[in-house]
């Protein structure tokens, strides 16, 4: 309880901590949006709730730190990597002539796959022979997987008709796979790529923006921005729309929803991972960190619901301060207990709204 | 089924392999439960490829000489996925089934309170070398043995030497003021006991007190009550994750605090990392290439290093961790006591195991009533230009501390 007094006292006694404290929740929490939106875009289109949002994060993440540490990338250009990367895996390739090709190739792609797990499995029994093998083996899993349509088809479409329950499912395993697939390709240390740019300080350096922090937030920026005009402005965006008001509708007007569901989930990862590309080089990654992030996504979609960007934005950025304002006052240990705190009172004061609307009807 | 048949073959392969090396003396089977995949597989690694090598300059040097019979170590691994149930599962297998009468330690506090219940329940001695936390030794184990220092160690010796440094400097012990963030997990609540109980002895006031979440990836919000509170040393455990996102963010922050001392440097790779940033922020370690400890199997502690790095190429550009040391220590606690019992008799081993009494490269090996050495102290080091070189204790100090230490 003192702490707790003296924590606010601080706040009373050096104002322009307050200003600090919200910078840096908004620059995290503008992340948290991100992620967000990618959740909401699947939510909102396919009705499928992916439990693996925040793996699509930290696997992008691991996409840039391996081509920056192993191939010497700058990490600034680790982002659209990870972009496209995680895009090939979620399931751009969809549908396109490279896949009906590999699809015609059944037999003949199931033994490669089997042939380089294998390998895989060796060059990791093996010990670090492995670390180059292992990567170079991961590689060619990805390759595979680009050809096999990418997670969308050996997962996403088999779930997406069916219930609730199953997708979440599906999604649960597919989080916990990323995990361990990541934990053995690139080992359980914690990861960060440092810029090596200056941090500008403000206020007698009581407010510090790290350069990096502050080109991450305004790549999230851009990034939410060029969605933002793909979904108005593009075929495949306005696709997109009529198949999440309606998708028998959309079908019937000759849009092919199944290919629209694969695009719309590999966005949903490509977004996803070039948000973990700018975490890595702004803040620390390790395999089993998703979770973090979905539950970060979960709450901000809940909270702002589907379809509403802006709602998106502010609930993610405010979700962002108020953690931190939390974390300030009440301690560090509490940050994910605010993070749903704020869940469920958002839940609360939306179930006593419908209330009230619904009494209105009567 | 392919995976099968594979891994059978592998394990086939590395058996005959084993008896070829091995032709003039007896197996002499020991069991454990390690983490290689999950959470701590790296230290995982690191502590089975300590236990091999151990194993291998123990072949070497004649083996392990009972009576007039000559054994060679032989580990069944099983991989307890980082996880507490599982790792009891497999002790309980690796006894049951396997009829294993002595276990080496897994990885990780947590995994070997899992484990030691089981040794316990069927009487199996098991030396350990990476479970530290102290809630190990207050159970009343008989056949639990630990030859690393206890956690509560890990940053005491901060405290000491910021009292120190006060003092020099005209200022009363009591006068320092300690800010603490720690990870709630055992290992870790440790640390922030054994430091609050120095602090206490010495009357300092701990100004700060959080605990991090295990999934932390941020601490600006630690960081910046820091900046306003302003205490004399800051403390940060929480494993590798920890270390790393305390030394970026300390740069970032430009934490001026004038003494930092943090677990977990060499694993984190803060040094390589983030360069600049880590200079001057104190490291604690169980064990450290430059001290002056040898014994006739290993030789000095940096021959250790230097012959590790041979039979481990992996290692070549990076320090031994001192999880892989201990490790190979278990191992030569177990061939000692071996030795001195002059026979396979579990109870006569065990007792044998609770007599240790020997130097070896990785420090003096005493077991206490409750089975944690009391022989070896905790050193602590400072990246000094990016280099870990001994401060503390004085008795070992190759270099004098920087203090205060220089925000960047």
């Amino acid at each position: 309880m003192d702490q707790i007094a003296s924590n606010i006292g601080l706040l009373l006694q050096f104002p322009v901590v307050n200003l600090k404290i919200l910078i840096d929740g908004m620059m995290i929490g503008a992340l948290f949006a991100l992620a967000a939106y990618g959740l909401a875009l699947v939510w909102g289109v396919m009705n499928v709730k992916n439990l693996a949002q925040g793996d699509f994060v930290i696997g992008g993440g691991y996409v840039s730190w391996w081509l920056v540490k192993n191939v010497g990338l700058h990490p600034l250009l680790g982002v659209p990597a990870a972009f496209v990367v995680m895009a090939l895996l979620g399931g751009a390739l969809h549908g396109t002539p490279i896949h009906n090709w590999a699809r015609s190739q059944k037999t003949a792609m199931i033994w490669v796959s089997a042939l380089t797990f294998l390998v895989f499995i060796v060059a990791t029994y093996l010990g670090d022979a492995a670390g180059s093998v292992a990567g170079y083996a991961g590689l060619i899993l990805t390759i595979l997987l680009v050809i096999n349509g990418g997670i969308y088809n050996l997962v996403i479409s088999r779930v997406i008709e069916r219930d609730l329950f199953t997708s979440l499912l599906a999604t649960f395993g597919l989080a916990i796979m990323g995990a361990q697939i990541m934990n053995l390709l690139f080992g359980s240390d914690t990861q960060s790529l440092d810029l090596g740019y200056d941090t500008l300080y403000f206020a007698d350096g009581l407010i510090d923006v790290p350069i990096a922090k502050l080109i991450g937030v305004l790549m999230a920026a851009a990034l939410a921005a060029g969605v933002v005009i793909f979904m108005k402005s593009s075929r495949m965006g306005q696709a997109i729309r009529a198949t999440a008001q309606d998708a028998r509708a959309a079908r019937v007007l000759g849009i092919d929803t199944e290919k629209v569901y694969a695009f719309t989930f590999s966005l949903n990862a490509a977004i996803c991972g070039a948000a973990g590309a700018i975490i890595v080089m702004v803040w620390v990654i390790q395999p089993f960190y998703g979770i973090t992030y979905s539950v970060r996504a979960f709450v901000v979609v809940t909270a702002a619901g589907l379809g509403n960007l802006p709602g998106v934005i502010a609930a993610g950025l405010g979700i962002g301060a108020l953690e931190q304002y939390g974390s300030h006052i009440f301690g560090i240990g509490y940050q994910q207990a605010i993070a749903v705190l704020l869940l469920l009172a958002v839940l609360v004061y939306r179930l006593m709204q419908q209330k009230r609307n619904r009494q209105v009807l009567q | 089924m392919k995976l099968k048949t594979l891994s059978l073959a592998l394990g086939a392969f590395m058996a005959s392999t084993a008896i070829a090396a091995a032709a003039d003396c007896e197996k002499l089977v020991l069991g454990s439960a390690i983490s290689l995949t999950g959470k701590y597989a790296t230290n995982g690694v690191h502590a089975k490829n300590g236990y091999e090598f151990a194993i291998k300059k123990i072949d070497e040097n004649g083996g392990v000489k009972i009576g007039d019979k000559c054994y060679n170590f032989e580990v069944i691994y099983y991989d307890d996925e980082s996880k507490g149930d599982r790792g009891a599962t497999l002790a309980e297998r690796l006894i049951n089934q396997d009829k294993v009468q002595y276990m080496l330690g897994p990885y990780s506090s947590g995994l070997t309170k899992a484990i030691a219940p089981v040794t316990e329940k069927y009487q199996i001695p098991m030396v350990e070398a990476e479970g530290a936390s102290r809630s190990l030794f207050n159970k009343g184990y008989k056949y639990l043995f630990a030859v690393l220092s206890t956690s509560e160690q890990y940053l005491a010796s901060a405290v000491t030497l910021a009292a120190e440094k006060a003092a020099e400097s005209g200022k009363k012990a009591s006068d320092v003021r300690v800010a603490i963030a720690v990870e709630n997990d055992p290992f870790s609540l440790d640390i922030r006991a054994g430091v609050m109980e120095d602090a206490a002895k010495l009357g300092m006031s701990v100004v700060i007190d959080e605990k991090l979440p295990r999934d932390l990836s941020d601490m600006t919000a630690i960081l910046t009550k820091v900046k306003l509170v302003k205490p004399d040393l800051l403390v940060v455990s929480g494993h590798s994750k920890g270390a790393a996102t305390a030394v970026r963010q300390i740069g970032e922050q430009k934490i001026s605090t004038p003494m930092i001392a943090l677990t977990h440097c060499e694993a984190a790779d803060v040094t390589g990392n983030f360069g600049a940033a880590a200079n001057d922020i104190l490291c604690s370690t169980q064990w450290a290439e430059t001290l002056t400890y040898e014994d006739p199997i290993f030789g000095s502690a940096a021959n250790y290093e230097a012959e590790f790095k041979g039979a481990y190429p992996e290692y070549a550009n990076k320090k031994v961790p001192y999880q892989t040391a201990q490790a190979s220590a278990a191992v030569y606690v177990f061939k000692d006591a071996f030795e001195r019992a002059g026979t396979l008799d579990k109870e006569a081993v065990r007792e044998a195991i609770a007599a240790t009494d020997m130097k070896t490269f990785y420090g003096d090996i005493r077991f206490s009533e409750a089975g944690n050495n009391i022989a070896k102290p905790m050193v602590l080091r400072q990246i000094q230009n990016g280099e870990y070189n001994v401060v503390a204790p004085s008795a070992f100090a190759s270099h004098k501390v920087n203090w205060p230490r220089k925000a960047n």
